[in-house]
């Protein structure tokens, strides 16, 4: 895949990251395209978070350059957050509010005027079952729940592009079934782009491409078939075991 | 972006601080009768030990209480200030700041939009404060009463903003147990809310010139001259000056090239 292509959602091209003199990322490069399903896999410490937050301009770039649909993340910040929806790893729903105000926020940070904000948060809450939850306050719903709330809120301003970290962290079987369905859903029905990192090899499916991290660098890449064969193994797990091998202990 | 969508930004950021204050009972209920507290019991017991000469913008004697007042106005917005900067690093720590960081508008916009709203949520504070104020028989004349909103508004700026470059320096929520030890407390105590500037002068003259140069003096007295319909121009420059400064300084901190407190673990 050609990094550069200005077909790609997002593109990662040559990405360097560093905490002080700790290195985070090394020469991270790939792309995922409009209407792909895209896993970076790894495990902790691996540099997934430090990936997903620099197109969400939450770390400096410091070296190598992130592309969003063609254009420089830093030639057009806010246009590029503009096309993303973002879930974050640890909970940023306001427990305190009801799940209406949380979305009429995030619906308002994003420029939607207040009728046009009511009629999709009804909307997409209803696509996710959530239809009846709309006034009830963030801390009295089940994780898994929020969980899915925050991926409405990443959808109300119809970005083309979803970022998910870690999303299924701490939910129950049917959680994470469900939210990575909703997930597979907007990719295949929608074409949305969707670049979802995780730890957890069987949400990997085989028609996903997969980024398989390994201490800040890209120890394998591209669809399961290719890893499998690549790494001379039957199985993801096995793959991910024999290429992340090396990783220092805790 | 129009400024239509600017407008929802601000509306978006101004509702959610509006009701997060009026959910949070402790701290809403805190923020009332905490200055009440000052008012009926410290300023009390004052009474009988403090006079106050008559000096502008007062024109005759009057009594500790009502001198008491615009000190106690400026510090429901330094707390206020001090709860917006601790619910800033809360938000970071908690990730919820990540949500209001994301949104497509500059960051300038988005933490002054916040800065705003926090100092709304202060400035309806504070109308309460005086309302609760004149039952207790703070009388200021009526023109003052609308005179000193701006005023209020203003300084309830600069001390958010002051709040809001400590809340980009400070890391942890543990550590603001410092802010209120080395900030909240000597900006209070070494100004003129409590006594008139000519007294501590008395006390000290290094004690009077730290007063004189505390932003929180200049809040206060710009605060005392408006509520007796009367501008002091001295302290509205300074005020100003300080919520420049403290502002451009909060800003420069978090520009994205300096983002900390995000950083990935996985």
């Amino acid at each position: 895949m050609n990094n550069a292509s200005p077909a790609a959602a997002i593109a990662f091209c040559e990405v360097s990251h560093r905490y002080g003199r700790q290195p985070a990322l090394d020469g991270i490069s790939f792309a995922v395209a409009p209407g792909q399903f895209a896993v970076v896999l790894g495990p902790n410490g691996a540099g997934k978070t430090t990936l997903f937050l620099l197109p969400a301009r939450l770390l400096p770039l410091q070296a190598g350059e992130v592309r969003i649909f063609g254009t420089s993340l830093d030639a057009d910040p806010r246009g590029a957050l503009g096309r993303i929806g973002f879930v974050f790893q640890e909970p940023t729903l306001d427990l305190d509010l009801t799940v209406g105000e949380n979305l009429r926020y995030h619906a308002g940070l994003h420029g939607i005027g207040r009728r046009q904000a009511n009629l999709r948060i009804d909307s997409e809450l209803a696509a996710c079952g959530l239809g009846d939850e709309s006034g009830r306050r963030v801390r009295q719903l089940s994780a898994g729940q929020r969980r899915r709330i925050e991926i409405v809120r990443a959808l109300l301003h119809r970005p083309p592009l979803l970022l998910l970290d870690e999303p299924t962290a701490g939910l129950d079987v049917a959680s994470r079934a469900a939210l990575l369905a909703r997930a597979r859903a907007l990719a295949a029905e929608e074409g949305c782009a969707v670049l979802w990192t995780t730890h957890l090899f069987d949400e990997v499916d085989a028609t996903d491409l997969v980024i398989l991290l390994n201490r800040g660098r890209i120890a394998a890449r591209g669809p399961l078939a290719e890893i499998n064969a690549a790494a001379g193994t039957a199985s993801l797990a096995e793959s991910f075991s024999r290429l992340t091998s090396d990783r220092r202990a805790p | 972006m129009s400024g239509a969508l600017w407008a929802r930004a601000f509306a978006g950021i101004a509702v959610r601080e509006g009701l997060r204050f009026v959910r949070q009972r402790g701290r809403f209920f805190s923020a009332l009768v905490r200055p009440l507290v000052w008012l009926a019991i410290f300023a009390a017991g004052f009474r009988t030990v403090v006079e106050i000469a008559p000096a502008p913008p007062y024109a005759s004697p009057i009594s500790y209480e009502e001198y008491v007042v615009p000190g106690l106005l400026a510090m429901i917005l330094l707390f206020n200030g001090m709860q917006a900067a601790l619910s800033m690093v809360y938000d970071r720590e908690m990730g919820s700041m990540k949500v209001l960081l994301t949104s497509p508008l500059p960051r300038g916009f988005l933490l002054i939009a916040r800065l705003s709203a926090a100092s709304l949520v202060g400035l309806a504070q504070a109308a309460a404060f005086l309302a609760i104020a004149w039952v207790w028989g703070v009388r200021p004349p009526p023109v003052g009463l609308i005179m000193v909103m701006p005023a209020v508004m203003l300084g309830g700026l600069m001390l958010g903003a002051l709040g809001l470059l400590l809340s980009s320096l400070i890391r942890q929520l543990e550590n603001f147990a410092a802010v209120m030890n080395f900030v909240v407390f000597p900006m209070f105590f070494a100004s003129s809310a409590l006594y008139p500037l000519a007294r501590l002068r008395q006390a000290g003259a290094l004690l009077g010139t730290v007063a004189v140069l505390n932003p929180f003096t200049q809040a206060v007295e710009l605060i005392r001259f408006a509520l007796y319909a009367q501008v002091s121009v001295a302290a509205l420059a300074a005020v100003i000056a300080a919520l420049l400064a403290f502002l451009a300084a909060a800003l420069w901190f978090y520009r994205p090239a300096r983002a900390r407190g995000f950083g990935g673990g996985g």
